[in-house]
């Protein structure tokens, strides 16, 4: 009698401690689970914010007591691949842009969380569309300007959203770092070089740390400590490249360094898919409807709303993201990126998979989101029609099981 | 397309050409299914249901049937072939006109072209509070801007003036820093101009008595006299009505643009009878004033009687994507209806064009849009734009997919065709 009373009290504080929604199921007349083919008239059981159960209605039992959400179509929560929401905030003033610095053309020590807000409206934005997990952190801007995370967009703080605290390492060359003042770099020449310099002094420093004499050891370098873990290629570099030469340029230093590198933007990849294909290298593609810019002057001139698909048919792993906008829009939407990209030959299980499972392998978290199986995170994003098409909405969305958004958008 | 295949485009209109078997949105009726087009000499000769309209003998007939017209779209605010009139002297430049500095040869017209646009404002920008005046252009292939220059009955070119308040004409003097002062500058300037206007009315056409011309007045007397629509960008919902009471005061026509916060004051703004013409993005922010734009603005205006059109603001959003912001006008509340009169006869009649474009009626310009599906979806290409009964895109050329789609070289300007050189060098 005295265990199953403490059984009892035990039973009480587990659901006090649970928030209320936490035990959910999500019915669609269609569920896309990325794992296989879509289910019709299907049903995702959610239990303590993890995916249970999977499967048709009529053999997937709802437990007794769950909260039932229905929509018309079910997809595993939206993954961004590549945003800098949470520290590039909506008012565009100096104190709401977290990420970046210019205070040094290399910097490798910037953490992202650091910075991250998420209770920023831009969140909340995305969030509302569907979007459950962002890659986000420093942007572009900076021959290395900082590290990137994965978090989620929904959670009791921003420490509490991590899911990988140091996803990746944000390089840019082309363009958008050549500064030609101060220690910035004036030429593409010069960019590549610093990079170069940068990573053979890391070299050094992993040789120097692993001396057997600790005397002989070189102090602690938050910089240098980074770049050894890119070099060991546990970090891989996100690099932001356009223009066909920096793209280039980046699977030189990749090989040279033996590194793991993401390319990011590759607007003129169209015209190097062999080189990147033959790399290996996925791209999260620029976003669909980026601003091409007036030619010149603008490394995006050359963009294409049919460049993931190019991409994709070349074999090459796709994600999208909504970017780095530095005026209005000060956030695009992976959601609308996705679906843009169908009226220029992306299929609609491509353009899911890259916002969801594709999105969530090139970030390394797939074991945790990106479809709906068994064990995975709950989250899902629910929609009253398709959910590329301009006049649907967004009706629900889950993250870890919780339901933070109900309201249409 | 080359000049050459125009002009032989041109000459072959002639001939009738009647579009069959399409759904037809007019814009001025409910939508004709299974309907027929049939333009001629740059009008539209008849319009209506396949068992209506005759095709007239000896026309071209093209079967489209599965596939959607529309007329073409009227966009109200625009800054493609790089229009810059006011430089950084004066806050208030009435005087200096786009028409003198837009290259018509920019990418920009081209790929508006693909987006089914066919009738422009292209405006200076909103860093001034009178950044000067704008012009309204069809999108037809050219050389210079008197090709596209839309002309008012009196043979000048038709335009508006524009205007901003709010953030962006907020900076170092002589620009104002605060928002009375913005109102204030503006005021001084009107009153200058009633003054000029009185002398001028009193000379009655006396060369001896009139004043001395001065360029700046004398556009802001357009203004006074509604010749001269003023296309207002304003985004906060008491900048908006400052520009009421503006408007009030000077008895000046105006057009209220982007309008992020409208929907805070939507009565007001109905009140006063001032058509909207909004801007849909894709998230709010990126400035103060935009923090609280709202996809609903398009539906809250409607519902309120608002004349309500929309606009590209191209390069903030891209001139191929136009048909996509009345799309997300939709999602938010708007009725399919209204956001298709907002993306053409709206825009026609918030730039004094309701008799020309705007609408499939007989009569009017052939300006039109076929599209390979319904206007709102996702999926939805414009796939030939026409102007004035001349075919100005083709998806299916491909110099015209390179600007539809992008890629390599897709934002160089148009190559022009040389004049006066050959192979053999120099002609005689």
């Amino acid at each position: 009698m005295k265990v199953l009373h403490a059984a009892l009290v035990v039973a009480v504080i587990a659901v006090v401690a649970t928030p209320a929604g936490a035990q959910v199921a999500v019915r669609g007349a269609i569920v896309y689970t990325m794992a296989g083919a879509p289910i019709r008239d299907g049903v995702v059981v959610v239990r303590d914010g993890k995916i249970a159960a999977v499967g048709p209605a009529s053999s997937t039992r709802i437990p007794e007591g769950f909260r039932v959400l229905e929509a018309a179509v079910v997809t595993p929560g939206l993954v961004d691949a590549h945003t800098v929401v949470g520290l590039a905030g909506q008012y565009n003033v100096d104190h709401d842009q977290d990420q970046l610095d210019k205070g040094d053309p290399i910097q490798p020590e910037l953490r992202a969380i650091d910075g991250f807000n998420l209770q920023e409206r831009l969140v909340e934005w995305v969030r509302g569309l569907g979007v459950t997990t962002i890659h986000t952190g420093h942007g572009p801007g900076a021959v290395v300007s900082g590290q990137t995370m994965v978090a989620k967009t929904w959670a009791r703080d921003a420490d509490a959203a991590v899911v990988v605290p140091e996803a990746m390492l944000a390089v840019t060359l082309g363009d958008g770092t050549l500064e030609s003042k101060g220690k910035w770099p004036g030429t593409r020449g010069k960019a590549v070089a610093m990079l170069r310099s940068k990573l053979i002094e890391a070299q050094q420093y992993t040789r120097k740390s692993s001396a057997k004499d600790e005397s002989k050891r070189p102090g602690r370098d938050l910089k240098l400590e980074v770049l050894a873990r890119v070099l060991d290629r546990k970090l891989p570099l996100l690099v932001t490249v356009h223009r066909h030469q920096d793209i280039l340029a980046a699977l030189r230093v990749a090989k040279e360094f033996n590194v793991r590198i993401v390319l990011d933007g590759a607007s003129d990849a169209p015209v190097v898919l062999d080189a990147i294909k033959a790399a290996g290298v996925p791209v999260i593609v620029h976003p669909t409807m980026v601003r091409a810019g007036a030619p010149g002057n603008s490394e995006t001139e050359n963009v294409s709303f049919a460049t993931a698909a190019k991409l994709r048919a070349a074999g090459i792993p796709i994600a999208f993201q909504s970017g780095y906008e530095s005026y209005v829009p000060k956030t695009r939407v992976v959601l609308f990126e996705a679906g843009a990209a169908t009226a220029y030959g992306l299929s609609f299980d491509d353009a899911l998979a890259a916002i969801t499972i594709e999105a969530a392998r090139i970030l390394g978290v797939a074991d945790r989101v990106g479809s709906l199986e068994r064990g995975k995170d709950g989250d899902l994003a629910l929609y009253d029609g398709n959910p590329f098409e301009y006049t649907s909405h967004c009706t629900g969305v889950l993250i870890n099981g919780q339901v933070a958004s109900d309201q249409p958008h | 397309m080359t000049l050459l295949l125009v002009a032989v485009v041109a000459e072959a209109q002639e001939r009738p050409i009647a579009f069959v078997g399409a759904r037809i949105y007019t814009i001025a009726g409910a939508p004709v299914d299974d309907g027929v087009l049939v333009v001629q000499g740059g009008k539209i000769l008849a319009v209506g249901p396949a068992a209506r309209v005759t095709v007239p003998a000896g026309a071209e007939t093209r079967d489209v049937r599965g596939r959607v017209l529309l007329p073409g779209l009227v966009d109200t605010h625009s800054h493609i072939g790089g229009p810059g009139a006011a430089d950084q002297a004066d806050p208030v430049q009435p005087e200096c006109r786009v028409l003198d500095a837009i290259n018509v040869r920019d990418a920009g017209f081209q790929k508006a072209q693909a987006g089914g646009l066919t009738t422009v404002n292209i405006m200076p920008g909103s860093g001034h509070l009178l950044s000067g005046q704008t012009i309204y252009v069809k999108l037809k292939d050219a050389t210079s801007i008197e090709d596209v220059a839309i002309r008012n009955a009196d043979g000048t070119i038709a335009g508006g003036m524009k205007m901003a308040n709010g953030t962006n004409s907020q900076k170092e003097a002589p620009f104002p820093g605060t928002r009375g002062k913005s109102a204030a500058i503006i005021r001084t300037r009107f009153v200058a101009a009633q003054e000029y206007k009185r002398k001028l009315d009193a000379a009655k056409g006396d060369a001896e008595k009139m004043p001395e011309r001065d360029l700046a007045k004398e556009a802001l007397v357009e203004v006074l006299d509604g010749k001269r629509v003023v296309h207002h960008h304003t985004h906060r919902h008491d900048d908006v009505l400052t520009v009421l009471r503006l408007q009030r005061e000077f008895g000046f026509r105006v057009v209220l643009h982007h309008v992020s916060e409208a929907w805070k004051v939507a009565d007001e703004i109905a009140a006063a009878k001032a058509p909207c013409s909004i801007i849909v993005i894709d998230s709010p922010g990126g400035k103060h004033e935009a923090v609280d734009l709202d996809w609903k603005t398009g539906g809250v205006l409607e519902k309120a009687g608002v004349l309500v059109g929309f606009h590209t603001d191209d390069g903030i959003t891209d001139s191929r994507l136009f048909l996509r912001s009345g799309a997300l006008a939709v999602r938010a509340g708007m009725s399919p209806t209204a956001a298709l009169y907002g993306l053409t006869m709206a825009g026609a009649r918030m730039l004094d064009l309701q008799d020309r474009v705007g609408t499939l009626e007989p009569g009017k310009d052939a300006d039109f849009i076929l599209l390979s599906g319904e206007p709102f979806a996702v999926a939805t290409l414009v796939q030939e734009t026409w102007v004035e009964g001349v075919r100005v895109f083709d998806r299916s050329d491909a110099q015209d997919r390179l600007w539809a789609e992008g890629g390599y070289g897709a934002s160089r300007p148009q190559a022009f065709t040389w004049c006066c050189y050959d192979d053999e060098g120099v002609e005689e």
